[in-house]
């Protein structure tokens, strides 16, 4: 083997990955938050609103899950400017990313709320509550812990598929690597660095993630609560 | 006038008559057992009351006013309305404390404080003012059914309802649930409660209605009915229920 590794270029170049690196966690974090919101109100009006919204919101939903990524990125970036909607690339980037994540997250916090028995909903109604302060009350939390793990790995998917929004130029870790490695000609170590750096936020992200959990869900609210039906 | 006015009521699931010709009467203070097998329609009609379930044909007159069919007259109307489920179904996330003054605050819009007087009262009405702290999940079934009767009282209700609140306990538990009912009865609650409990229903109750295929097929004060059954469907289900291994 000729290849002879020069991983100095790398360090002199550590700045702007980190930039990068920086960027995707914001976008991811952005994207999520955002997601995040769409979801729970799309998940509400899904299960609780009325009949026209939701089958609106399933065509919704499917049409992000069975659509590609990529393609839903050129259709904010590239397509949309052709009807006079313009957006630069990362914040092409995070609309994309938090529109793509609602699609799945409604999902995900729907199966939460179906898997909350019809009693407490009941008992919810049998207190004079509104659907909206049945879900706040007693839909809401249950509803978060159960989806939580399938929440997460969304979440660290997210911040994965983000290396796409390298094809609008959003400036990520993804971009900002590939730009290093074509100008430098030094693909297997930018790429390699790249990945750990990846692997890096993933594994803190899902550290943090359970840390997160074990806050809300296990010392503020004590014990096991399975549902009796 | 009474409290609580059915006349009539006819419901239907599909073909299935569940509900067929339904009237009662509840006056204020009056306590109403309502016996009969599974199937009869006894959970139905209770669930009719508080509107979780429409009639199809018949009224429902609370206090004088037709039973609104939804929105916000319906859910005026269930502040008024207690009920206590068969299923175990306190919030789990929530505290006894909370799962208490959840109704009082949300509902009727009492504040913060207000609601925690109200609900150490009522947690002494059931024995367990040392729970307030406690969650759902560190409660005995019997201790839950007792908070959850303590989160419906925290909206004084005008009219309890309890559905079968002792068939999903351990046999040791149903004791301390239907003392607290007892004593519910004696404070001059208007209650109607479908139950299994015969020796309850014929100490407390003050009427007794036996239902039958989706009908009020006897009704009286419960020791005439258990002593004497006009109809040999009540005779076999007093038979039944008092020596089950027969």
């Amino acid at each position: 083997m000729k290849y002879v590794f020069q991983f100095g270029i790398v360090w002199d170049h550590l700045p702007q990955l980190l930039a990068g690196a920086w960027l995707t966690i914001r976008l991811s974090l952005g994207a999520f938050a955002l997601g995040f919101v769409i979801a729970m109100l799309l998940a509400f009006l899904r299960t609780a609103g009325p009949r026209p919204f939701r089958a609106g919101i399933g065509a919704y939903v499917e049409f992000i899950r069975n659509t590609p990524f990529l393609v839903q990125l050129f259709i904010i970036y590239f397509s949309l400017p052709a009807i006079g909607i313009r957006f630069e690339a990362t914040t092409a980037a995070l609309l994309g990313m938090s529109l793509n994540f609602s699609g799945y997250a409604t999902e995900i916090v729907r199966s939460g709320i179906e898997a909350v028995p019809r009693s407490q909903i009941e008992a919810g109604y049998s207190l004079g509550f509104t659907r909206l302060q049945i879900f706040r009350h007693i839909i809401v939390f249950p509803a978060l812990r159960t989806v939580y793990p399938a929440l997460a790995s969304q979440f660290v998917l997210l911040m994965l598929g983000s290396s796409i929004v390298a094809a609008i130029s959003a400036e990520e870790l993804t971009a900002i690597t590939n730009t290093l490695q074509s100008t430098t000609f030094r693909a297997f170590e930018f790429y390699f660095v790249a990945t750990g750096l990846y692997l890096l936020m993933a594994v803190g992200a899902r550290l943090l993630l359970h840390a997160i959990y074990w806050a809300v869900f296990e010392r503020a609210r004590p014990g096991e609560w399975g549902w009796s039906r | 006038m009474p409290l609580l006015a059915l006349s009539s009521i006819h419901k239907r699931y599909g073909s299935n008559l569940v509900l067929n010709d339904v009237s009662l009467d509840v006056e204020t203070g009056e306590v109403v057992a309502v016996i009969g097998r599974s199937g009869s329609g006894k959970t139905t009609l209770l669930r009719c009351i508080n509107g979780l379930e429409t009639v199809d044909e018949g009224s429902i007159v609370f206090d004088g006013k037709p039973l609104p069919p939804g929105g916000s007259e319906l859910r005026e109307l269930r502040r008024h309305i207690g009920i206590v489920f068969q299923s175990l179904n306190l919030f789990p996330h929530h505290s006894v404390e909370r799962n208490i003054t959840l109704g009082p605050t949300t509902t009727n819009k009492l504040p913060l404080l207000e609601a925690r007087k109200i609900a150490l009262d009522v947690l002494r009405e059931v024995d367990l003012e040392d729970k307030l702290h406690a969650y759902p999940s560190q409660l005995s079934g019997g201790q839950q059914q007792r908070v959850a009767i303590a989160r419906a009282l925290a909206m004084r209700p005008r009219l309890m309802l309890f559905d079968e609140i002792t068939s999903a306990l351990d046999p040791e538990l149903v004791g301390e649930v239907v003392k607290v009912l007892e004593r519910l009865a004696t404070s001059g609650m208007t209650m109607v409660l479908v139950t299994h409990e015969m020796g309850f229903a014929r100490r407390t109750a003050d009427t007794l209605v036996f239902m039958h295929h989706g009908r009020v097929w006897e009704k009286g004060p419960p020791r005439e009915l258990f002593a004497a059954p006009k109809t040999p469907e009540l005779e076999s289900f007093v038979r039944a229920v008092l020596e089950p291994n027969d």
